[in-house]
């Protein structure tokens, strides 16, 4: 059996923990082999917040710099700053819509121009695919369903040990009843990223 | 009912490591749980706390880590299975407790949790807590993984009680904050009424009993030592003439390493999960099978030590190396490519780890104090109070050590819970600047009170700052004696924390809401300027984040910045709050704004600047 490594990152709120969980649920259903590695504590208070998937013939909870299959990057900033987990033969998926920093709203430091930063990312690996998942998530119902739509293209472009509906049946069960229609169309609407 | 309660034996869960502690402590009929809540530990009281509301199981959030393995030893003298669960600094503050828990001994089944965190990734130190485990004398277990987690705690009670010893399950982040999938046991009836039986020959260690009991300990230890020799915990896998010695999370590593190099036949992996007493019948069979010993442990040389104990004693001359000679480092968590590197030096295997680039010039996220934080708000006041006065800053554990970083740059020490108070106390006397110190509401019951109690006594000069939140805000809200705020809404605290200042002895305190700035600056420098001694400021306005949850109340009004804003930079460079953006339209002309989805509407910045202003917060 293979081995996936897949590493997300993110910025508090934007539901990184949520992603994990599911897609370690998908496995857990489709009898894959999962160890899931959360960080918990500063997730709330607007740090950067890194969790990881590994997935088949493969035990450890941590993933080491360089080799990471796909990265899961939910702003462009943290997609660059986790690029160090990258090699030449990684996936990586990166939502373009921007999450400030504080020293940057504040004024002190400047936000890296975002196409120069994709730029970077995509000549040191194997593909990038980069888009706005936040305008994604709004046409969906809600900028809060980034993390669910960015699932939904990582179902599309990697070649995962199982398929989308069974995160699609995940989806069904792990959230909000009120929710479900619009995660379930945020998800359509990352599988159709090409 | 909680998912843990009713999960079916044999099925399958993907369980946090926390989960599948608390899955196996129900399984062996845990009836007693008490814990002080401190990451990477927290879940495993917060699903304890859920549970116990839905079973007869007794569950606290005790005021410290002390308090809460005394209360559970005495639940365990009555013959109840108890678990005292906490993070690896907390069991220093119950280290007292558990160094004579271990002469005295338990009857009903005793776990004691310890959830290390090796890299610090919310801890002020990375402290190896198995060296506890030899220290007091207790069995120790290490898991791998959740369902090791779940296996280990559920047998710890069996052998605990059977031994009449205290059982230590020591974990690191990476078991606790990780979810695998584990397989359930079945859930066993709580026995949840104890007895006392009078015993004070044993259970008073008066000199002449505590002689007599330290001796009944060593044979325990003897005993338990046979235990480790065979315990199904600790095995030997793969074949080979080279070793590795492993427990905890490392195992996986090296598991994962061997699989990669593909020398699955020419390494013998010692796995132990049952590390102390030392299995040293075990390992001297293992040292004598293979060539040389590579030991893979996170910081610590626990096994390492060990393992050439046995090996001089028993007069096998083997090479075991672990930490030192560029193999494995002393300090932070390993990751797998460490681990392959150590391995492929040790045993001269051709392996490159990849090359990687760090960026450091990329603009860094810390964490910050929430839009909204009470905290910014207190740490404003009292620095607008001392104007130009430069004034030390001992600061505490909580959400407000972020005052950190500027603007704020509100803690100058540190050293544990509790410490700010009483080091307040040592800067007053050793030094002329004056001392303001802050503290949480949580960590004043924790550890603070006593060395208020202390500074009263001895007369030291400086003034005390209570950041009363109204709950245990960093480790995930949990209650405290002084909560108000409930879900079944506001009561008054069991301890009300300003009549416990009085009663300490404290003549000089105010109470002030931090989000009334003029208010609380005048407050704050009227009782700083009073004559010298011990004064105290509770600074009480709840966490916003808390409030939320509780009362469901939702927010009206945002602020926004408006054309009368001349760029004075004041909100940006004194209050740090992170709904504030510096912006420039297109033709490059600066301007400050609110982020409206950011703002908690706290109106702290309003009060200091006539530049903003209140508006309707859109649905």
């Amino acid at each position: 059996m293979e081995s996936w490594r897949i590493f997300f990152t993110g910025v508090g709120g934007q539901g990184t923990l949520l992603a994990t969980r599911v897609l370690g649920e998908a496995a857990l259903l489709a009898n894959v082999p999962v160890v899931v590695s959360e960080v918990h504590g500063m997730a709330q208070r607007g740090g950067v917040v890194e969790s990881a998937v590994v997935l088949g013939q493969v035990q450890s909870p941590v993933i080491s710099d360089g080799e990471v299959d796909i990265l899961m990057a939910f702003e462009p900033l943290e997609a660059l700053r986790a690029a160090r987990k990258c090699s030449t033969s990684s996936l990586v998926i990166c939502n373009t819509s921007p999450v400030a920093p504080f020293s940057v709203s504040s004024g002190r430091d400047q936000y890296p121009d975002v196409s120069d930063m994709m730029q970077t990312i995509s000549s040191q690996v194997r593909n990038l695919v980069a888009y706005d998942a936040r305008a994604l998530a709004r046409e969906a119902g809600s900028e809060l369903s980034v993390n669910i739509v960015m699932l939904g293209t990582l179902m599309r472009h990697a070649k995962m040990p199982f398929d989308e509906k069974v995160v699609k049946k995940v989806l069904n069960t792990r959230t909000k009843k009120s929710f479900l229609a619009m995660n379930l169309k945020a998800f359509d609407m990352g599988y159709e990223v090409l | 009912m909680h998912e843990l309660l009713t999960v079916q034996a044999g099925s399958k869960k993907l369980l946090l490591g926390n989960e599948a502690i608390v899955r196996g402590a129900l399984e062996a009929g845990m009836s007693f749980a008490t814990t002080y809540p401190g990451t990477p530990s927290s879940e495993i009281g917060d699903n304890l706390y859920q549970i116990s509301k839905e079973t007869d199981i007794y569950f606290e959030y005790s005021v410290n880590e002390k308090v809460a393995l005394e209360t559970a030893a005495a639940a365990s003298t009555c013959g109840l299975r108890t678990m005292c669960s906490m993070k690896h600094v907390g069991l220093n503050v119950a280290s007292d407790a558990l160094m004579t828990l271990s002469y005295v001994g338990v009857k009903g089944g005793m776990v004691i949790v310890s959830a290390d965190d090796p890299s610090m990734h919310s801890s002020q130190n990375e402290q190896d807590n198995r060296l506890f485990a030899r220290f007091a004398g207790i069995p120790m277990l290490e898991p791998a993984n959740s369902q090791e987690a779940l296996d280990m705690a559920r047998a710890a009670f069996t052998l605990s009680e059977s031994y009449g010893i205290p059982v230590l399950l020591r974990t690191t982040t990476r078991i606790n904050h990780s979810r695998s999938v584990v397989e359930m046991g079945t859930l066993q009836d709580p026995k949840v009424k104890g007895n006392f039986l009078k015993d004070p020959l044993n259970l008073v260690p008066v000199p002449m009993v505590a002689r007599r009991l330290h001796i009944g300990l060593l044979e325990k230890l003897k005993k338990l030592r046979v235990e480790a020799d065979r315990s199904s915990f600790n095995k030997v896998e793969g074949q080979g003439t080279w070793g590795v010695v492993t427990s905890g999370v490392s195992y996986n590593y090296v598991m994962d390493a061997i699989r990669e190099f593909n020398i699955a036949d020419q390494v013998q992996v010692l796995k132990l999960g049952m590390t102390y007493p030392f299995p040293q019948s075990l390992c001297l069979d293992f040292i004598k099978r293979v060539k040389k010993v590579l030991v893979v442990e996170e910081l610590e040389p626990f096994l390492e030590d060990m393992m050439k104990v046995v090996a001089q004693e028993q007069g096998v001359k083997i090479e075991i190396k672990g930490k030192g000679d560029e193999l494995l480092p002393l300090y932070f968590e390993f990751d797998p490519v460490l681990v392959k590197s150590a391995l492929a030096r040790f045993f001269q295997l051709d392996y490159k780890p990849p090359a990687v680039e760090i960026r450091s010039d990329l603009p860094q996220r810390p964490p910050n104090l929430c839009a909204g934080c009470p905290h910014r708000a207190s740490y404003y006041a009292v620095k607008q109070a001392l104007g130009k006065v430069s004034a030390v800053f001992p600061s505490d554990i909580g959400c407000y050590t972020l005052g950190l970083l500027p603007p704020l740059a509100a803690a100058d020490y540190l050293l544990c819970m509790g410490s700010s108070v009483s080091s307040a106390g040592g800067f007053s006397k050793a030094q002329d600047q004056p001392v303001v110190a802050f503290v949480g509401d949580s960590t004043f019951f924790h550890s603070g009170v006593t060395g208020l109690i202390n500074a009263v006594h001895n007369e030291h000069n400086f003034t005390l700052v209570i950041l009363d939140n109204g709950t245990t805000a960093m480790t995930g809200q949990q209650p405290h004696p002084g909560v108000e705020l409930t879900a079944e809404g506001r009561q008054p605290p069991k301890v009300d924390i300003a009549t416990l200042v009085r009663g300490c002895g404290v003549d000089r305190l105010v109470v002030v809401n931090p989000l009334q700035v003029d208010k609380t600056i005048a407050a704050i420098k009227e009782i700083m300027e009073d004559k010298p001694g011990v004064k105290v400021v509770i600074s009480k306005s709840p966490c916003p984040l808390f409030e939320r949850r509780v009362t469901g109340k939702k927010q009206k009004v945002v602020f926004r910045v408006t054309n009368e804003c001349d760029m004075c930079r004041r909100c940006l460079d004194e209050l740090g709050c992170p709904a504030f953006t510096y912006c420039e339209d297109e033709a490059e002309c600066a301007f400050i704004a609110i982020d409206e989805h950011l703002c908690s509407g706290c109106s702290v910045c309003k009060q200091i600047c006539h530049a903003i202003k209140p508006k309707k917060k859109s649905a």
